[in-house]
């Protein structure tokens, strides 16, 4: 008789389903996983460490690369951070701009992951959908900072600058002719808050795309269906935020339980899910996208009604207007030791957090009373939840792996910090 | 009263005589316990009625070495001051640099753990200083929060802390064979080692790093008078 044994697989660090760069050892018995163990830390940068020998602004842009699909709401945990233990307060059209954005950026985080989980699971249209929204969402951002990603536009104190007037327009090229421009810079034509406002009347539509592409799909739901199962008290247990959480029963949510900024003026709802399985977390993520669009139309219309500064007049901590110092020794002065020297925080302690798409962000942050900070520990969900992945992965099939790092929504930038 | 306040009442009672100290400050609540009382303490935060911390959110490590060192002051001076002088803080370390004595006052290594109650809406910090510099020790909480399996192995790679009773103790985000803990303070951010391809020896080679130690904007603290909280003793200089 043939000896029988559970043999070891090898999966990644290169391999377009580990979403970046993550090594698996996978213990199989024949096809079934008997204990997956992660290696991860190979997108690490140190990012921690680096923040350290800075001083606090600098740090901001390295926050975008963390999540890199969820650029601003990684700024957002560390400036509250900063602003709790400064005790500073944000103009009101700066907190409404932040959760317009934070909620652009769930939307920019969910198309990209339900894009690249159909991805996995053998959806290849969904994949192509998506990133066509991508597209308008990515051009709010190049709008407002310049920058289609890494954006670093909230700062301590507010935001970068206000609202554009105007987009960013195509020009005709070789691969786009006159006609197609025209038609693309059509919804471009007026402010910033007119495109927004464009979209969010399209997007319903979309959500309704994707949802007849899977909802319902055969396929779809015998991938995801009863796979990666967690009970409500296993995922306390394991550390699980967010929509991992709310896919398992429990009503969660930071922007309702823990409001900051202006959250507490929102109506949204919390979707939850009730048996803890991947299609939960698929449905979850889905309603998430249609909150989400509902609280951008709420600051948008706000947004139209109400100008006033973004930006705090505090000029220990935000630098002055440029006219202002042209003609003011003091703002000069200010301008000076802003930009050689950074703002100094009190010495103290503080940990501030926010419901990232992932999850809860949290941003801890030591300060010895120096203008650099002490000890940074960024909480990034996707750690906890990827270091769930043994206990969910347990006992299904090979495939499953894929579809459960896929339910997972993992980023490595953010793992590995 | 505020909700921290009372949480920080609660907390003394409970815990009457296990509390090294239970401080409220920007509505967070903070407690540290020694080493030998965390697992009681945390078995107790999780399961008794009044806290119900069901979730570890957070668990880190913190190195105190250099805490309020800087690298550049700035009292009084009727001379002009100058900026050419490098004191040799960890902003400036290369390999085989030691760390000025710590002047904090405190043990160097602590543990760090952020908890939160979903079903009372609460955070809580609880802080653990480890006893034996050279050789830091923490007894494991995976038993009372699952999720601190990979946090545990997080402080353990970058701060050399060892948590007693876990499982499978192993680096998670350093090289597969990196030596050394590289959140330490005494750790130069330039690392120790470098790697590159040598076409002689056709093969990937470690080397001691070329890079040039620079700190392009000193660390310097302000004495900010608006963060003086003059009726409170933490504000007292």
């Amino acid at each position: 008789m043939p000896e029988i044994r559970n043999y070891t697989l090898n999966f990644g660090p290169q391999h377009p389903a580990a979403h970046g760069v993550l090594r698996l050892v996978l213990e199989m018995d024949g096809e079934v996983i008997q204990r997956a163990d992660p290696h991860i830390g190979l997108l690490h940068r140190a990012t921690e460490k680096l923040a350290e020998s800075k001083p606090y602004n600098q740090s901001i842009g390295y926050m975008d690369r963390l999540d890199y699909v969820s650029m601003m709401s990684n700024e957002h945990g560390y400036v509250l951070a900063i602003e709790k233990l400064l005790g500073i307060d944000v103009p009101i059209r700066a907190q409404y701009i932040r959760v317009m954005f934070d909620e652009i950026t769930r939307l920019l985080n969910h198309l990209l992951w339900i894009g690249a989980h159909g991805l996995d699971v053998g959806a290849m249209t969904i994949f192509l959908y998506a990133f066509r929204e991508r597209e308008d969402l990515m051009d709010c951002y190049e709008a407002v900072s310049g920058a289609r990603l890494h954006a670093t536009y909230y700062r301590p104190g507010g935001v970068y600058r206000d609202l554009p007037d105007s987009m960013p327009k195509y020009k005709p090229s070789k691969w786009h002719s006159k006609k197609e421009t025209d038609k693309l810079n059509e919804v471009r034509s007026g402010s910033l808050l007119d495109f927004i406002d464009d979209f969010t009347k399209r997007f319903p539509g979309y959500v309704d795309e994707y949802e007849t592409l899977l909802t319902d799909n055969r396929i779809w739901k015998q991938r995801l269906v009863d796979i990666g199962i967690v009970t409500p008290e296993r995922a306390l247990q394991l550390g699980f935020t967010g929509p991992m959480l709310r896919g398992s029963g429990i009503a969660w949510d930071l922007r309702k339980k823990q409001p900051y900024e202006v959250y507490d003026r929102m109506e949204f709802d919390i979707p939850v899910g009730t048996n803890g399985d991947s299609y939960d977390r698929y449905l979850v993520r889905m309603e998430e996208m249609r909150q989400s669009n509902r609280i951008i139309r709420q600051c948008v219309e706000w947004l139209r009604n109400n100008p006033g500064p973004v930006m705090t007049d505090n000029y220990k901590v935000a630098p002055p207007r440029r006219e202002e110092m042209k003609a003011d020794m003091e703002a000069m002065i200010h301008h000076f030791k802003l930009f050689t020297e950074g703002f100094c925080l009190p010495a103290g302690e503080a940990y501030a957090a926010v419901e990232h798409p992932k999850g809860e962000f949290g941003v801890y942050l030591i300060s010895d009373g120096a203008n650099k900070p002490y000890r940074v520990k960024i909480r990034a969900p996707g750690f906890a939840h990827l270091s769930a992945l043994d206990e969910m992965t347990r006992g299904h099939m090979l495939a499953d792996v894929v579809a459960v790092i896929g339910t997972q929504d993992i980023v490595f930038g953010e793992i590995d910090r | 009263m505020s909700k921290a306040k009372t949480l920080s009442e609660n907390l003394s009672r409970a815990f009457a005589g296990k509390l090294q100290t239970n401080v409220v400050a920007n509505d967070e609540v903070t407690i540290e316990v020694a080493a030998m009382d965390l697992p009681g303490v945390c078995t107790k935060l999780r399961d008794s009625e009044e806290f119900r911390f069901e979730t570890l959110i957070d668990l880190c490590g913190v190195d105190y070495s250099a805490y309020g060192q800087t690298e550049w002051s700035t009292g009084q001076s009727s001379s002009g001051f100058s900026r050419g002088v490098q004191t040799a803080t960890h902003g400036y370390m290369s390999f085989g640099d030691e760390l000025p004595p710590a002047k904090s006052g405190r043990p160097r290594f602590a543990v760090v753990y952020h908890l939160l109650s979903v079903q009372h809406n609460q955070r809580l910090r609880v802080r653990v200083y480890t006893e034996d510099e050279s050789f830091p020790r923490v007894p494991s909480v995976i038993n009372i929060w699952n999720s601190a399996n990979w946090y545990e192995r997080e402080a353990f790679d970058l701060f050399g802390i060892h948590f007693e009773g876990h499982p499978d103790l192993r680096r998670i985000l350093t090289d597969y064979g990196f030596v050394g803990h590289p959140f330490r303070k005494d750790f130069p951010l330039s690392g120790h080692v470098e790697m590159r391809y040598d076409p002689e020896q056709k093969r990937v080679i470690y080397q001691p790093v070329s890079i040039e130690p620079r700190v392009l904007v000193p660390r310097v603290i302000r004495e900010d008078n608006r963060y003086f909280d003059l009726t409170s003793d933490a504000g007292k200089k």
